[in-house]
């Protein structure tokens, strides 16, 4: 064989590996839509057709079971807490780390890469008595707290990223044209920073729309979609399980082709 | 003021990491050691003595074992694919990434219809004649079927994480190193092993220990697709707070999942040392 025809071979291995890894990825939560898109009958009988008979009944079944459309909207809540809060209380922390250099920000940085290497959803465990301590149990407040934990150091470490990526000098240039710092940050800096800012704040919601353990250990009246999920997983039927749980991908899809620019941002800079 | 306003800007960010992560931290140690107002080791004997407990600690340890290295491999992969691409990167880096803003409880269900009775695969199995009628896949007779499913779902839902840490790292190792290895005629693989992976090694260490630590707290998808027919740690600890409501236990469950999470860690950072002056 010639080195051409070597490399047309590999070439063609190359995007059957590809094409197999793309199929790898999509063909389940393809499966799970076909079930979520089938009427109940569909999806309890036998043997499956791999095409959806966009069949709204098992959706319509999922929407009208009793708690799913609060369970549904104490997760919208949550996230939306969590989102507000870990960026609120994050981006402070990561303009501060990109801009100043002060004793005591190695060990503000260290606390913040430690939570990584703790399994963070075990922290609902003893919250659990503080929050009855202090009223905040089966709140949603209470689990955003916690789903703020989760978030916080992503929220940091990404907005650190973005605000040591603007130069100082447009800072610089405002304050020598009579801005405050306030007025510098908030006409020239965050202009600059905002999509990026917005990006983290959705990998927020994310986080916490998907999380189990914590919502399903903290919540038992407001429960999330997920805890609610969770909780009837052993008495829920099929149809009810699979819309379930194509109510939970589907933001996902959208959420993740939002801020896919900014993936590496998020994850990348957890190497350094 | 100037001085003072980093250390303001950090208050918050400091404020809740003590609150709600330091504090609970020492709280569940507290709380592991402490039974009706004393102190004593009964939660942890009481954990050990269960009969699920070794059959939850080693399902757990065997699980990472058998799934993380199949995801090293499969994100190394999915990531030198990702950086050779020159058309299509941005579409194939999303779909690769898909599984990472999908919930564990959701992949667990994903599969769920793969491997329930009247799902896809025993469709598969019987419209290839394979089997003549659907079989229970995920009964308690056949627990490694239920192992199967849960391997295939972890890896399916969480190697999109390391992909874009391993993506991310080779992005910055500089084109020079890869273009000497040519002048001097390595291979493709020569090149892989001698070049990209020494110099993969920071990456590699991020991304091992978060998904070392994320499989050690494996949990809603080995409740969606085997109930209770496979306990581990982290079902446990759960079943221990919420329906045995014995707190003590849970916590001792919970060090125990810290424990090994931080000794890997430590491990992790050993295995993997990079100098400091070999840093890109």
């Amino acid at each position: 064989m010639s080195v051409t025809s070597v490399r047309r071979a590999g070439n063609r291995v190359f995007i059957a590996g590809v094409a197999l890894l793309i199929l790898w990825v999509l063909l389940p939560i393809w499966l799970l839509f076909v079930n979520a898109l089938s009427a109940p009958a569909e999806v309890t009988g036998f043997p499956k057709r791999f095409i959806p008979s966009f069949d709204l009944a098992s959706l319509s079944f999922f929407f009208g079971f009793s708690g799913v459309v609060d369970a549904l909207w104490n997760s919208v809540k949550v996230a939306a807490l969590t989102m507000i809060l870990s960026i609120g209380v994050g981006a402070p922390a990561g303009y501060a780390l990109s801009r100043f250099d002060f004793p005591g920000k190695e060990t503000f940085r260290f606390l913040v890469v430690m939570t990584r290497a703790f399994p963070l959803p075990l922290l609902a465990l003893p919250l659990a008595v503080m929050f009855i301590r202090t009223g905040l149990d089966d709140t949603i407040t209470g689990l955003a707290l916690v789903h703020t934990t989760l978030a916080l150091p992503f929220a940091v470490l990404i907005t650190f990223s973005l605000f040591s990526g603007i130069p100082l000098e447009l800072e610089e240039a405002a304050w020598t044209l009579g801005c405050t710092r306030l007025q510098a940050f908030t006409k020239v800096i965050l202009p600059l920073a905002a999509p990026g800012i917005a990006a983290s704040a959705v990998f927020a919601f994310v986080i916490s729309w998907n999380e189990v353990f914590a919502a399903a250990v903290l919540t038992i009246e407001n429960r999330t979609l997920t805890a609610f999920l969770l909780q009837s997983i052993d008495v829920s039927p099929l149809p009810l399980k699979f819309a379930g749980g194509a109510a939970l991908v589907l933001p996902a899809l959208f959420f993740i082709f939002a801020v896919r620019k900014y993936l590496f941002a998020m994850w990348g800079i957890a190497n350094r | 003021m100037p001085r003072l306003l980093p250390y303001l800007l950090l208050l918050p960010a400091t404020a809740f990491l003590c609150l709600f992560f330091l504090y609970p931290f020492v709280q569940v140690a507290h709380d592991s050691v402490m039974r009706n107002g004393v102190y004593t080791l009964e939660n942890f004997s009481r954990m050990a003595g269960h009969w699920k407990f070794s059959t939850a600690f080693w399902n757990t340890m065997i699980l990472a074992a058998v799934v993380v290295p199949i995801q090293l491999a499969m994100a190394l992969t999915m990531a030198s694919i990702v950086t050779k691409l020159q058309r299509g990167r941005s579409t194939i880096l999303y779909i690769f990434a898909i599984p990472l803003g999908i919930s564990d409880l959701a992949a667990g269900l994903i599969w769920l219809s793969v491997f329930e009775q009247s799902g896809f695969l025993n469709s598969l199995l019987v419209g290839l004649g394979i089997v003549d009628r659907p079989i229970l896949l995920l009964g308690y007779q056949n627990t490694w079927i239920i192992f199967i499913a849960i391997v295939l779902a972890e890896v399916w839902r969480a190697t999109a994480i390391m992909m874009v840490i391993l993506v991310a790292g080779m992005g910055l190792i500089p084109k020079e190193y890869g273009e000497a290895a040519d002048v001097f005629g390595a291979s493709r693989w020569q090149k892989f092993r001698r070049v990209t992976l020494p110099m993969l090694k920071p990456s590699l260490q991020t991304a091992l220990i978060l998904r070392v630590i994320l499989a050690f707290e494996v949990f809603a998808v080995v409740v969606a697709l085997g109930g209770t027919q496979l306990p581990v740690l982290m079902s446990e600890t759960y079943h221990w707070q919420f329906a045995m409501q014995e707190r003590g236990v849970a916590a001792a469950f919970a060090m125990v999942i810290l424990g090994v999470s931080v000794a890997f860690t430590i491990l992790i950072l050993r295995l993997l040392h990079v100098p400091k002056g070999a840093r890109v």
